[in-house]
């Protein structure tokens, strides 16, 4: 019996040591340097108590960050599971049914490849790439648009707060939307096809398919799913501060930036680090209900 | 499984293995020693430099690039053989020497600047950087007769004090004003306006001839900002930008700053701004402008080596003042926005603080100051950088700017004082006064609220210009 623990805690002890190290002790500090007034450049400091959490309740900024950080976590997930299901679908079985069973559209290999291709490209790219895109005048987006006839749709994407912040979230579900498609379509893989030829054969459509078929047998992978897209909602950083950097206006800012440019731009890392745990609540919060609402989920079932 | 108890005292363990992690490796706790490295100071070396005394550089490899400074540092080798000197370069400052600073270990010379540029405020206030005044006291490398004081453009030693302390050199020299290119102006017949009517005029026939009058950076809408406080300046008098440099009530709405915002945000009124600026970055818009889709820009003139990939040849840039706005201006025509850029700091626990001055003064020598212009044409903060170089078109019309200012040139230091000010909520009133979404009254508003709330933001340290 003592061999045995003695065993498991040899193997876990390393493991555990780096994660209390790398991850569990930064979170601490991050909780210490919070009742702070740090400003990062010397090792003197003050205790402030609840003063920078004070403070974040006034913080008009911080609070216009987080209510597009709440739209994000609205509508990324949504967008892009949708979106991913659907290209999936087509994939998988969205051609026609002929003798050889149900299959995807024609191509549905090449297209799997593309679609996938956003997720090889580093987040750093993706950004430049779509801040050229969006260039009123050297962009493709425009260019496409007055090359089609549609001048009077061509716009300052960038340059207007109406639209920055839908810019990102365009880029965001582009960028992540690849990744979905390959994950639904290899859960896709796991459904029998006889359940499609039968439902065919019944005379339901491709959307009563996927409502009736397809998504109540992917629905853990669904969950999955959104927890991911939620993670990268909550954050979404690296994109907005290359495409837009929060601007204009903040019209696209969101909470990373603003913990960010609280402690490496104005050298206030005692207010960051509130920030930063505000954030570790809210995580914690939507982690928390997220479980929940699918416990249940599955009780009922 | 079925151990609850094991598995409760390895989470134990592991709480305390973070707790130890939390004391070995705090970003918050430091050394706070220091080492005098100083030797006894003489006629050829007048801050006491230890000869043997290690060296070590950080230089922000931006616009300028790193080559510049390796001269000066073979050129520091010279005169101190025996010195070992270090040199880096990075992009990301703040992120590479924030924990430097905080474990008492920064590097003998930083150039801090660029993006991320550690934030003034912060390092003045918490007495991180070395004062630079011994340096400007010392004799200069060239003519033991002149202090290095006497050696400097005029509006450096403003820029870099902080409280009557000199802690910054900005050693790049800057010309702000607004770009036109010669052949375009040449081609038609167009002369640079002296006069806001003029420039009214003007960009109304340039409209007329298919170019858009103005383009500008509409994702870093304060280059639009200069023109307008420079225009203030000019109107009001320095007592309006010393008013805004320390944060007055109502500095923000004199009757100078109103009229200047007034008078540009007239250009976007009039149709006269590039249709789509608003949605570009420097870059986008700076080549728009070198392809002749736009006649003026506000820039510094760095835009010269920024563009030199881009820029057609026989383009020939010019930079010019702005416009006087009305016939009783209090400062002439030819005075302009003139400072410095790159600012070097020694920071106050270098280990070999009297190395870092010393390196400075090699910097501000006639040869160093010579190398740091043919390197990145643009010139350094001492009088007559240029001399015997062949300068770029735009870099020669600074140098005509400077001769023709005769002394007026004149900076605000807000910017420096209160980075964050300029750079996110003046930065922002300023897109949204060109887009036209408010009007000069609603701008010069926007900006006084936000410089109100760095006024009373007890975390803000305040600076106050004499």
């Amino acid at each position: 019996m003592r061999g045995k623990r003695l065993f498991i805690a040899v193997f876990l002890l390393p493991p555990l040591l780096l994660y209390g190290v790398f991850v569990v002790s930064p979170y601490a500090q991050a909780f210490q340097i919070a009742g702070t007034d740090w400003r990062g450049l010397s090792p003197e400091f003050e205790f402030v108590g609840a003063d920078n959490f004070r403070r974040l309740l006034g913080d008009g900024y911080f609070w216009n960050a987080l209510r597009h950080n709440g739209v994000l976590l609205l509508l990324l997930p949504v967008a892009t599971i949708l979106l991913g299901l659907f290209l999936a679908s087509m994939i998988s079985v969205g051609g026609r049914a002929d003798r050889a069973g149900v299959h995807g559209v024609r191509g549905a290999g090449v297209y799997r490849v593309v679609y996938f291709f956003p997720q090889v490209l580093s987040v750093a790219i993706i950004g430049v790439l779509w801040k050229e895109m969006y260039a009123p005048h050297t962009g493709l987006i425009n260019g496409t648009l007055r090359a089609v006839g549609l001048d009077g749709l061509a716009r300052p994407w960038l340059g207007d707060p109406r639209f920055a912040f839908w810019c990102v979230l365009v880029v965001l579900v582009w960028a992540n939307v690849g990744f979905y498609v390959v994950l639904f379509g290899a859960a896709m893989q796991s459904i029998p096809r006889d359940i499609y030829e039968a439902a065919l054969l019944d005379g339901a459509s491709r959307a009563t398919t996927l409502v009736r078929i397809t998504v109540p047998l992917l629905w853990d992978t669904i969950q999955v799913a959104w927890v991911y897209l939620a993670i990268i909602a909550i954050d979404g950083f690296a994109v907005v501060q290359i495409i837009t950097d929060g601007g204009p206006s903040y019209s696209s800012d969101v909470v990373g930036l603003r913990l960010y440019r609280t402690a490496f731009g104005d050298a206030q890392f005692g207010y960051a680090s509130a920030i930063g745990v505000a954030m570790f609540f809210l995580t914690l919060s939507v982690a928390v209900l997220f479980l929940r609402a699918t416990h249940r989920d599955r009780v009922e079932r | 499984m079925g151990h609850p108890i094991g598995r409760r005292r390895l989470l134990q363990g592991a709480a305390g293995a973070a707790a130890a992690g939390t004391l070995a490796g705090c970003a918050l706790g430091g050394d706070d020693s220091t080492t005098d490295n100083s030797g006894p100071a003489s006629a050829a070396n007048p801050l006491g430099v230890k000869e043997d005394a290690p060296l070590e550089v950080v230089i922000f490899n931006g616009g300028f690039g790193e080559e510049y400074a390796k001269a000066h540092q073979a050129a520091y080798r010279q005169r101190y053989p025996k010195a070992e000197v270090k040199h880096s370069a990075t992009q990301q400052i703040a992120e590479t020497l924030q924990p430097r600073f905080v474990a008492g270990d920064p590097p003998d010379v930083v150039d801090n600047s660029g993006g991320s540029q550690i934030d003034f405020n912060g390092l003045v206030s918490q007495g991180a950087l070395t004062d630079l005044g011994p340096l400007l006291d010392a004799p200069s490398l060239d003519d033991p007769g002149t202090k290095v004081r006497d050696t400097l453009l005029p509006g450096i030693v403003d820029a870099g004090s902080y409280d009557g302390r000199f802690l910054a050199l900005n050693y790049a020299y800057s010309a702000y004003g607004i770009w036109y290119s010669r052949k375009l102006f040449d081609d038609r017949g167009w002369q640079y306006p002296k006069t806001w009517a003029d420039m009214i005029a003007l960009c109304k026939t340039i409209k007329a001839a298919g170019i858009a009058p103005w383009t500008y950076p509409g994702k870093h809408s304060r280059y639009m900002s200069w023109p307008i406080l420079a225009s203030a300046g000019k109107l009001g008098g320095l007592e309006v930008i010393k008013a805004i440099d320390n944060l007055e009530p109502n500095a923000w709405k004199h009757e100078a700053v109103r009229a200047a915002a007034e008078a540009y945000h007239q250009l976007a009124v009039d149709g006269f701004l590039q249709p789509g600026a608003a949605g570009m970055d420097h870059i986008q818009a700076q080549t728009e402008w070198c392809r002749g889709h736009a006649a003026f820009i506000s820039c510094g003139s760095w835009l010269e080596n920024e563009q030199k990939a881009v820029t057609p040849p026989g383009f020939r840039m010019a930079v010019a003042p702005t416009p006087s706005l009305t016939a009783g201006d209090t400062m002439p025509f030819e005075a302009f926005r003139g400072a410095g850029a790159e600012p070097f700091v020694v920071p106050a626990k270098a280990k070999n603080v009297r190395g870092g001055l010393e390196y400075l003064r090699v910097m501000l020598s006639k040869q160093g100051a010579a190398d740091f212009t043919r390197t990145v044409s643009s010139l350094a903060c001492v009088t007559g950088s240029s001399a015997g170089i062949e300068l770029g078109p735009g870099l020669a019309s600074v140098t005509e700017l400077l001769a023709a200012a005769r002394g007026t040139t004149f900076t605000w230091l807000y910017s420096a004082y209160y980075r964050k000010l300029e750079r996110e909520p003046v930065d922002a009133a300023t897109a949204e006064l060109f887009a036209k979404r408010i009007d000069a009254a609603g701008w010069t508003e926007k900006c006084q609220r936000a410089a109100d709330q760095f006024a009373r933001d007890p975390a803000v340290k305040k600076y106050k210009r004499a």
